[in-house]
């Protein structure tokens, strides 16, 4: 089934243009993973998926089944929420308001989901614990188990290691691709980290200011983009 | 001072012959407690300074309702809303500096407003009590609107704290994932604006941001859930305008700066636990 799909699409900010040319579509299940340089508009077609942008031209399809406050979303971190004084459970809760709609409470059914996506994540002894005085990588467990709670459809994730150890990269790689497979959940991330990200996705989008690259793993491997990206050179 | 001495003061303070002060202790006890609950929201989300360029907004609207014989309350919540949207704008576009603007318009109401009263009633003991406070700030009428809007205020926050807190913590996911957040926004700066025009009479236009901001930082020395937070902030807040308000009355000095000092110790007390316990100062101790 098509979740998202671009066609033509162009993001600008204050007349620059950010990126343009998209055309793609994401059918539900994929792992997407959108790579490309510093600068190259992944961050802002990220943010145009999730509908806080709208294009500048061409269009983006969302399927009538996925609703804006369906989609689970991990941003990157700010420097006000490293230091913010919640616990992980509360920050997770949080995860459900958009389930809640103008209801001023969560329910039962909420705190439950929290609790399983807690368990799921392997965080649930952090519970009670305090987000600033979690590692790096415990904090990003936390605001996935928090997007997760959000949504059974897509999850979008920012630059979601950035700043971890190579090995809580490795297990942080590890749960998304299970929440990809055992929940049907679709993935669409953003990263820096090309060779790893190798072993995981399915399908690549390239990006520098417009379109390079968009298919199948197995097909970006043997394209001219894909040798030159993996092979460490930059793409003229 | 011993117990008996303590109630009889209390017992003073109270008496029917100085009901301004049942009256400033209703009205300061309901705000401290807005002020504080919104504090810890207002310095989380980086937006401490415009509690600041409220009040000083607040002291113009309150200086020209003065100088025309106007309801001080009536003509200045309007204004101070207005203001309180409006600098929530500025801080959100990226063209414009927020800090700047908010001390353009905090300087610029303040100057106005004395302007106005040196040309009308003169620079008299309200510009004074204006500035810094007064147990008299409040009269009878005033009452009749602070409590009811006070208590609004409190219904609100509780109503939506956990919108309050989502956006809070992270106004992209909040957005996201389809709330929306420019709304809920503009309703904790529909409320901060309220709470600043309440308080500052009592606080003085000068003082009434250290009502938001000392109580947040001050739980956050040491709690480390948002929940325990909120409620710390509050009962801090509640404590120290009761204790200063007693202060004043003793020692006959202004009100808000008597407060003020208390949540300074506070802040300090607070500060010294939160320090030995990071350094581990106790451990140290059992281990040698």
């Amino acid at each position: 089934m098509d979740l998202i799909s671009c066609t033509d699409a162009t993001f600008s900010y204050e007349g620059n243009v950010a990126v343009q040319n998209l055309n793609f579509t994401i059918q539900s299940g994929d792992y997407l993973c959108i790579v490309g340089e510093n600068g190259s508009g992944k961050s802002t077609l990220i943010r145009g998926l999730l509908r806080l942008k709208t294009p500048s031209g061409g269009k983006v399809t969302v399927a009538p089944s996925l609703k804006p406050n369906e989609v689970g979303y991990l941003p990157q971190q700010t420097q006000a929420q490293r230091d913010f004084p919640s616990s992980v459970y509360e920050t997770v809760l949080s995860g459900r308001l958009s389930a809640r709609g103008l209801l001023p409470f969560y329910t039962k059914g909420d705190k439950k989901i929290v609790l399983e996506n807690l368990e799921r994540l392997k965080i649930y002894d952090l519970k009670d614990k305090c987000y600033r005085e979690l590692s790096g990588g415990q904090q990003q467990r936390v605001l996935l188990c928090r997007a997760l709670c959000a949504t059974k459809k897509a999850l979008l994730l920012d630059e979601p290691v950035t700043g971890l150890d190579p090995k809580v990269t490795i297990e942080l790689y590890e749960t998304i691709q299970e929440i990809n497979k055992t929940m049907g959940i679709t993935i669409i991330m953003v990263s820096h980290d090309i060779k790893s990200i190798m072993d995981y996705a399915t399908h690549i989008l390239h990006l520098k200011n417009k379109q390079l690259f968009f298919g199948a793993k197995a097909d970006y491997e043997n394209s001219k983009v894909g040798k030159m990206f993996l092979g460490g050179d930059d793409v003229v | 001072m011993g117990v008996t001495t303590l109630f009889d003061l209390l017992k003073e303070m109270f008496s029917p012959e100085f009901i301004f002060m049942r009256r400033a202790v209703l009205v300061g006890v309901l705000v401290s407690l807005c002020a504080s609950l919104l504090g810890v929201n207002l310095v989380l989300k980086r937006y401490s300074m415009i509690g600041d360029g409220l009040s000083h907004v607040g002291f113009g609207a309150l200086a020209i309702a003065t100088s025309f014989h106007w309801s001080p309350l009536y003509v200045s919540i309007p204004v101070v809303v207005l203001a309180a949207f409006g600098l929530l704008r500025i801080s959100e576009s990226s063209k414009i500096k927020g800090d700047a603007a908010i001390a353009l318009i905090s300087t610029g109401s303040l100057a106005v407003g004395v302007m106005v009263m040196s040309k009308t009633v003169g620079m008299n003991t309200d510009v004074c009590n204006f500035m810094f406070g007064s147990i008299l700030g409040i009269a009878k009428g005033d009452v009749y609107l602070s409590v009811p809007l006070s208590i609004i205020v409190l219904v609100m926050y509780v109503l939506f704290y956990n919108k309050i807190f989502a956006i809070t913590f992270d106004e992209n996911f909040a957005k996201a994932t389809g709330t929306n957040v420019t709304a809920y926004n503009m309703l904790i700066a529909f409320l901060t604006a309220i709470t600043i025009v309440l308080g500052m009479r009592i606080m003085g236009a000068l003082l009434i941001s250290s009502l938001i901001i000392f109580p947040a930082l001050t739980s956050m020395r040491l709690c480390k859930n948002f929940k325990a937070v909120t409620i710390c902030s509050a009962v801090i807040s509640v404590f120290c305008f009761f204790i200063g308000m007693v202060i004043s009355y003793i020692a006959a000095t202004p009100t808000g700066a008597s407060i003020v000092g208390v949540n300074i110790i506070m802040f300090g007390i607070f500060s010294l636990i939160s320090h030995i316990k990071d350094k581990g100062f106790f451990k140290v101790k059992e281990a040698v």
